[in-house]
């Protein structure tokens, strides 16, 4: 586990110290001006970053900056909890039913980083027992690391305690005001303290410790600690809060969390149990943990200039030159240096003594100096293979698809989209087509109209791919639309983090991902139209040939059955069933190739140069692509076969198989 | 067209046979193809505007040799193979064999019924057997009753003359009120031709206008073959009308409702229908005469305003179609149409009775007959 780092807590500074660094504020600042936004700022009223993004070991240098220490000296001390009731719209608390949400997020988001950061396959069982009308129990329990005793008070009954804020990392905890709110809220709306029950390995003993929020003081108030002597589970947490709630279905209710959650993560195995007794289980989609990802330092291009000024201002002591090369990732002390030729600043002079104008300059210089791309280390995409796999846990459709994206990068931060699709089978044909948001694979469930997600969705022409699409509108078919942003920091709209802010170079690439996916979808989609109108076909012929046997066999004094047959033998060479097959089959794996490329070598050639006239006329007659002549007869019989296969055959059971 | 006037049985079904030759032929080269594992086809002249000229010679309409190959092994004409064997496997059969003759009515409810494993009928409609038989026709190169094939007849011809109608001798001028009907096929073996003292033939597209001419004795008056077509001249009637003009040399007057059909309907009589361009040569009558009803009329007899129908958007876009088919490019066709599409209106020849209801018999008629006042 890493460090966990206390924050300076008061004031409405605190409220920013989660959410991300307020980066338009600092260039507007700065735009124009040769002070350094620490001069200017001065007064009390602190920077929402200065607290937050650099809570650590700022306020050196000579300038008079305030820290938020001094600033939380200066500042008259407010409860938590008159600071939580007037935040609780930006924390997830606004109302019962998404105060509900909120707290199974929160704890079922920790548990999922824990388990992962300590390389454990997760398990999680997310229980909501209804206590009374409006009172529920919310238990999350995992088989992560458990966490050490001493911390459990502070992680649960301190607000904005956390391990994730300060570092550029992806994780999901980057979306939450933290598990300790859920807990304030419970408290303040029912009095109950958080049960914690919590074991860090075999042969440890399990501790349950009920805890409360001092609120005016901010700090744990410990109600009850047991050793407890049997507890299940050889590691792992388990949290209990109970809160006024309402429990409801639809897209923004605990229920559509779960699912999603299941469909993003098919990693993690869920037991779900709802309140009236009703028990879902997911077992693990896949084997395999995600790669961890890697911490980074930001990439030059598409840093903004305030956030360029500010990292120079970190840079205590330091060289332009040498401060460039460890600020940012893909710069080399070469390229620092290049980049300040380009800009015209020596490379020699401090960082922290820069004008305005030599900052812009490097700005400039850093945007237009050629620089490798950020190391897709640091953003963990799902992969298709398992967005795939995550579908089909949710969805029994007929088609899965998906797109993962390599990584780009807006404002200097990596990001991955990735898409996926599931259509046709159960899901609704005449409906709209669902659309499930994931920023670092959590479900965004709110807000649905302000995010670039689903205006990518909007703006994606699913005619082209042969789904209807009233104007404006959605797609209506049976479709689910899956789509994943993986960022160290995801941009959203607002600090109650619901949607995803609508950055040209992020909407370029969701609009990427869903034209590839939709490009698949539609080959396929087509494929099963030419099959279907083959049969169609088919049936069409067979149903005449006997008619023509009896007219013909009349006229010309032959047996019905003889002429029948002579058309029931032509028929194939007339129907291109095989030859689509093929290629339907030849989209999945390769081994399937092989196959093919075997059958082809036993037709002889000979045997082709026969049949070649006969399948000219008839690929003429059924307007076949070119390559019908090549297609030996012999294929039609795999055909049914392999239709079958390709319609069901999750292709990520074969590298399982392997392993 | 100087034929035997009678037909004996033996030549009939030598006829016969060699129609049942010919289809025997068309299925032969499809067993053929089949073997071939080819795509069977038909070729079938294609009967469209697109295929038919105008012969300025010979002033008829002429099919093209342009064909269409109808192919069973093809989503769009399967089921018009299939249907194109039925009905020649039923014509062959179940009326060349047995030497018997019937209506396309009947051969249609012959040749329907449910596909086996299926609820498809072989044929919906007559609509749509009706067009098979066409294309059977013309791809066979044989004529309706060489298959044993008519259609409903319909029309009426009263006058002095006597004819011979399956061998039965029949008095046109003691017809009474309903005249002799026309049948379906009219050819010299079974229509004969005796004697008469008709100096024209009068054609008149509708049957009330018909009844009122037979009524007041039109014909008697004025020695003329009264016909009508009932609309639209069916192929027994124009073949019949056909065989009147060139074989007794009489001269046809056509006498139709002021507007683009009446116009239609005679210059079918005239030189030929599109979708009958092959038969155009049995069966058009070039030096056909029209005597209206034309639009100058409207002026010429004082009729009133009230008898004009205006043209609606239908007639006017069939009118201007009209104007491009090379048989009507002559300077007093073109006039003609024209006048009726800048007057606007449209008349029905009744309208000649709103003067007196023997107006059209006592005066128009006679009028533009003795003045030679028509078109050609
Ligand atoms: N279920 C858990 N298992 C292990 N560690 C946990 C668990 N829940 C929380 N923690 C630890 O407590 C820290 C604080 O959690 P939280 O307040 O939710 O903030 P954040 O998740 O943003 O870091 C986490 O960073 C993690 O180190
Ligand atoms: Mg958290």
């Amino acid at each position: 586990m890493s460090e966990q780092v206390e924050f300076t807590f008061g004031g409405s500074g605190g409220r920013g110290a989660r959410v991300r660094p307020q980066r338009k504020t600092a260039a507007k600042r700065s735009a124009g001006k040769k002070k350094r936004p620490a001069d200017e700022e001065g007064g009390p009223a602190p920077s929402d970053s200065s607290t937050g993004r650099k809570g650590r070991g700022s306020g050196g240098g000579r300038e008079r900056r305030v820290t938020a220490e001094t600033m939380a000296a200066q500042q008259r001390e407010i409860s938590v909890s008159e600071f939580f009731t007037k935040n609780r719209h930006l924390l997830g608390f606004d109302n019962p039913a998404k105060a509900l949400l909120t707290t199974v997020k929160e704890a079922v988001d920790n548990s999922l980083d824990a388990c992962e950061e300590a390389h454990i396959l997760p398990e999680i069982v997310v229980e909501i027992q209804q206590v009374n009308e409006t009172r529920f129990r919310v238990i999350v329990e995992d088989n992560g690391p458990g966490i050490v005793k001493a911390q459990i008070p502070k992680i649960f009954a301190k607000l904005l305690y956390g391990s994730k804020f300060h570092r550029l990392r992806q994780s999901r905890g980057q979306q939450g005001i933290g598990i300790s709110a859920a807990g304030l809220y419970g408290q303040l709306t029912t009095g109950k303290p958080m049960v914690i029950t919590s074991r860090t390995g075999k042969g440890r003993p399990a501790h349950r410790i009920e805890v409360q929020i001092d609120t005016t003081k901010n700090k744990p108030k410990i109600l009850a600690d047991d050793e407890v002597a049997e507890w299940h589970r050889p590691h792992g947490t388990r949290v209990e809060i109970e809160l006024t709630g309402k429990h409801r279905g639809g897209r923004t209710g605990v229920d559509a969390y779960i699912e999603q959650t299941v469909v993003a993560n098919p990693h993690v195995a869920v037991t779900y149990r709802q309140p009236k007794g009703d028990e879902q289980v997911y077992p693990h989609a896949s084997e395999d943990l995600p790669r961890e990802p890697a911490e980074i330092k930001p990439h030059p291009h598409g840093v903004e200039l305030g956030m360029l000024m500010r990292m120079l201002q970190d840079a205590r002591g330091q060289k332009v030159k040498g401060a460039l090369s460890t600020v940012f990732s893909r710069v080399s002390p070469a390229t620092a240096e290049k980049v300040c030729k380009a800009a015209g600043v020596p490379s020699s002079h401090t960082a922290t003594s820069l004008t305005g104008e030599q900052m812009e300059a490097l700005h400039t210089a850093l945007g237009e100096t050629k620089v490798m791309a950020p190391p897709s280390s640091c953003v963990v995409p799902i992969g298709e293979e398992l967005i795939m796999a995550g579908l089909r846990r949710r969805y029994d459709a007929e088609f899965f698809e998906a797109s993962t994206r390599s990584p780009s990068v807006y404002r200097g931060n990596p990001f991955v989209v990735e898409c996926g699709l599931a259509y046709g089978g159960s899901l609704p044909a005449d409906e709209q087509a669902e659309i499930l948001r994931f920023a670092n694979r959590v479900p965004l469930q709110y807000q649905p109209k302000a995010c670039a997600i689903t205006e990518g969705v909007y703006a994606t022409n699913w005619k082209a791919y042969t789904l209807q699409q009233p104007k404006g509108s959605l797609p209506v078919a049976p479709l689910a639309v899956f789509i994943h942003l993986a960022s160290v920091w995801v941009p959203f709209t607002s600090e109650a983090k619901e949607a995803v802010a609508q950055y040209d170079e992020i909407m370029r690439e969701i609009k990427f991902a869903l034209q590839d996916c939709g490009r698949k979808l539609a080959s396929k989609l087509r494929a099963r139209e030419r099959m279907e109108s083959e049969s169609k076909r088919r049936g069409l012929f067979e149903r005449y040939i006997p008619e023509l046997g009896q007219s013909l066999g009349a006229i010309t004094g032959r047996a019905p059955k003889s002429v029948e047959k002579l058309f029931f033998a032509a028929l194939p060479q007339f129907i291109r069933v095989a030859e689509i097959a093929e290629a339907a089959a030849a989209e999945h794996a390769g081994d399937d190739k092989l196959a093919a490329k075997k059958t082809g070598k036993k037709t002889g050639k000979k045997k082709a140069a026969k049949k070649s006239t006969p399948v000219k006329k008839a690929s003429r007659a059924a307007s076949a692509k070119k390559g019908a002549t090549k297609k030996p007869a012999a294929k039609i019989k795999r055909a049914p076969a392999k239709k079958a296969r390709s319609k069901r055959a999750p292709a990520k059971k074969r590298p399982r198989r392997k392993g | 067209m100087a034929r035997s006037k009678t037909m004996d049985a033996s030549a009939k079904k030598r006829r016969a046979k060699e129609t049942e030759k010919k289809i025997q032929r068309l299925a032969e080269r499809v067993v053929a193809q089949i073997k071939k594992e080819a795509n069977p086809e038909v070729k079938i002249p294609i009967r469209a505007l697109s295929n038919v000229q105008f012969n300025e010679r010979k002033r008829l309409i002429e099919l093209g040799d342009r064909e269409q190959s109808r192919e069973f092994f093809n989503v769009s004409m399967a089921k018009k193979f299939m249907q194109t064997f039925l009905v020649a496997s039923a014509v062959k059969e179940h009326l060349l064999e047995s030497g018997k003759t019937t209506s396309i009515r009947d051969l249609y409810y012959m040749t329907k019924h449910t596909i086996r494993g299926s609820k498809e009928n072989t044929f919906d409609d007559q609509k749509e057997s009706d067009p098979v038989i066409e294309d059977l026709e013309v791809s066979l190169d044989s004529l309706r009753e060489e298959l044993h094939l008519f259609a409903a007849k319909r029309g009426s011809m009263v006058g002095p003359m006597v004819i011979v109608d399956a061998g039965d001798e029949i008095d046109l001028s003691r017809m009474g009120s309903g005249g002799w009907s026309i049948p379906s096929i009219t050819e010299d073996y079974v229509i004969q031709f005796k004697k008469t003292s008709a100096k024209y033939i009068l054609l008149v597209e509708k049957e009330a206008v018909w009844h009122r001419l037979n009524e007041d004795k039109f014909w008697r008056k004025h020695s003329c073959m009264l016909v009508t077509g009932n609309g639209q001249a069916t192929r027994g009637v124009r073949r019949l009308l056909q065989r009147l003009a060139h074989e007794l040399k009489l001269p046809l007057y056509v006498l139709v409702d002021n507007d683009p059909w009446g116009l239609y309907i005679y210059s079918v009589v005239k030189q030929g229908s599109i979708s009958l361009a092959y038969e155009s040569m049995r069966m058009a009558v070039p030096d056909a005469r029209f005597i209206g009803l034309r639009t100058s009329d409207f002026k010429k007899f004082g009729l009133r305003d009230d008898v004009k129908i205006a043209l609606n958007k239908e007639d006017e876009a069939r009118a201007k179609q009209m104007l491009a088919y090379p048989w009507f490019a002559k300077k007093q066709w073109q006039k003609e149409i024209k006048e009726m599409l800048k007057e606007k209106f449209k008349m029905e020849i009744e309208a000649l009775s709103n003067k007196d209801i023997s107006f059209v018999t006592d005066v128009y008629i006679p009028q533009k007959i003795k003045r030679g006042d028509y078109l050609v």
